[in-house]
């Protein structure tokens, strides 16, 4: 193993945060502010409670869901996607670093920053609803196997990506219909049964509700359906990376 | 002694049916300097790429210092430093932290008094603090090579190093190059100045159209391949040649005020003297003499065209 490369990957890619602060952890807080102001305040004053848990409390882990998954696709992506485009990347492909070495640099990174912001936004979340923890370590391995296995998504739209069009298309459009339809701002007993059935199909649903029964004990679907959902993801991402690494596409091809 | 980097019938083409490297057999002896030359495309970068881990190799087999570099990368990798042709910096790094950078990615621990040195040698210590997009082109090149230099290779590839770089730029790098020659690193560079590999370097291989159609030293290549002329400045114009310089390869030039004698390197040596003495008996005589070899830039010409 090169830890030395990894180190030095890693800290390169702390580095660049630290350049953007403003960017990367101002904007989420105030985009987190706003929804709590505007669903928890102005809407959740209508909706009395949800299965016992008050409107603004029930939102809260779904809104770091949704943080945490556009942080680390979008980290992710960035991360791989920027060198590739400046051209620096040679300077990675020449070094005696092995491609899983390479990954654990830069997912390790983005799955870093996404959980710090992640933990800023429960932070925020706790100046404005109340938040009770039932099962803190499951909510800590939620929080850390969502943001590894979206960081390895975002890694994999960095490779493939040619543009930057392409780059953004999965962050802008995929995730937040996915993480809106996925139970972040509602519980699914709440839609007919039609849509429920759909919401099934979507994987941020298992997400959204492994994590909030780790806050609430609340659950959509059984919380170890939700872990194996993961568990599943993070599997196929590591398979499609593996199969990258392989054949060198769009990186040595 | 074994060659310290062996390539044997390495071939690529391209995702998109470009055959860039058709069969290239070459061996780069320890501590040389090897100039590659070619036209752009030739297939000098792709060629560079493999040996350096950047692109796949397509079939053969490339060693370096006894090592595979698909299977021990990670052996031969740890050798070669690297300067691209393209400018490419992380342009809101600092000099002194994208340099550091490349020394850890290659496994290397930090070691300051060594990148003092390096920034230093290539007048870069005034601007370690700088970020790379506040830099010159020149000094944007120079930060590749310190880049480069970082984690001490033993061979070094330098791919196009002078496009773009002023005189003063070009007589540093070429200082620092004989320096690191002295240290026992081997040098490749892939140029299409001609007057660069002429200059320095041991060999010269040129590349066309994805083959290497000759690697030989400089010294003999320009012997071998470089066309010689005489010129005599006659003292009285000439209407006809006589019969009795018809043994030898001349021609009257601008109006029968001068003779021309074309011959290559080593046959014509002993045909100077000769003709001279035929001239003295003729009665002819000249007023100036100079004789010129052709460069490297005619042999590539010559090469290439005729190859192509």
């Amino acid at each position: 193993m090169n830890f030395e490369a990894i180190k030095s990957i890693y800290t390169f890619e702390m580095a660049r945060m630290q350049r953007t602060l403003l960017q990367s952890v101002i904007s989420p807080v105030i985009t987190t502010s706003l929804y709590f102001i505007v669903f928890g305040t102005a809407i959740g004053s209508r909706i009395q409670t949800i299965e016992g848990v008050s409107y603004g409390s029930f939102i809260t882990p779904g809104l770091i869901m949704l943080t945490l998954l556009t942080q680390c696709i979008g980290n992710g992506s960035i991360g791989i996607y920027f060198p590739k485009f400046t051209g620096t990347i040679y300077e990675i492909l020449s070094a005696p670093v092995a491609m899983t070495e390479i990954l654990v640099g830069y997912v390790g990174a983005a799955a870093t920053k996404g959980l710090i912001i992640g933990l800023i936004i429960l932070a925020t979340a706790s100046f404005f609803v109340e938040i009770s923890i039932a099962h803190p370590v499951m909510m800590v391995v939620f929080l850390v196997l969502t943001a590894v296995t979206f960081s390895l998504f975002g890694f994999i739209i960095g490779i493939w990506a040619k543009n930057f069009e392409q780059l953004n298309i999965v962050p802008m459009l995929v995730v937040p219909p996915l993480t809106f339809l996925g139970g972040s701002f509602y519980s699914i007993d709440m839609l007919p049964p039609f849509w429920q059935a759909v919401s099934h199909f979507n994987p941020v649903l298992y997400l959204v509700s492994g994590f909030r029964w780790s806050f609430y004990e609340i659950a959509d679907v059984n919380p170890l359906i939700s872990l194996g959902m993961i568990g599943l993801f993070l599997a196929i991402c590591l398979s499609v990376l593996g199969w990258i690494f392989k054949t060198g596409y769009r990186l040595r091809s | 002694m074994a060659p310290i980097v062996s390539i044997d019938r390495l071939t690529k083409t391209y995702g998109n049916g470009f055959e860039a490297l058709k069969g290239i057999d070459l061996d780069i002896e320890e501590g040389e300097i090897l100039a590659l030359l070619g036209p752009n495309g030739a297939g000098k970068t792709t060629l560079i790429s493999i040996i350096c881990g950047l692109v796949n190799p397509g079939s053969g087999k490339v060693m370096v210092a006894g090592h595979d570099v698909v299977k021990d990368f990670r052996a031969t990798r740890a050798l070669i430093g690297l300067v691209p042709q393209e400018l490419t910096t992380d342009m809101f790094e600092t000099v002194w932290n994208t340099v550091s950078f490349s020394r850890g990615v290659h496994g290397k621990k930090p070691d300051p008094a060594l990148i003092e040195s390096i920034l230093k040698d290539l007048s870069l210590w005034e601007k370690k603090d700088n970020t790379l997009r506040e830099l010159s082109g020149g000094m944007k090149r120079r930060v590749l090579i310190a880049k480069a230099l970082a984690h001490e290779p033993k061979i070094l590839f330098l791919d196009e190093p002078t496009a773009g770089v002023d005189v003063n730029l070009r007589r540093e790098m070429w200082q620092v190059v004989e320096r690191l020659r002295e240290n026992g690193v081997t040098i490749i560079l892939t140029t299409h100045y001609i007057e660069e590999a002429e200059e320095i370097a041991d060999r010269v291989g040129v590349i066309n159209g994805g083959r290497l159609l000759l690697v030989e030293e400089k010294r003999a290549l320009m012997q071998k391949l470089g066309r010689k002329q005489l010129r005599l400045e006659l003292s009285e114009p000439l209407t006809a040649l006589p019969d009795s310089l018809a043994l030898y390869n001349l021609t009257l030039a601008d109006d029968g005020t001068a003779l021309v004698h074309e011959y290559q390197g080593e046959e014509g040596q002993g045909s100077i003297a000769s003709l001279l003495a035929t001239l003295a008996a003729e009665d002819i005589h000249f007023r100036d003499l100079s004789t010129r070899q052709s460069s490297l830039e005619d042999i590539f010409v010559a090469l290439v065209g005729e190859k192509a």
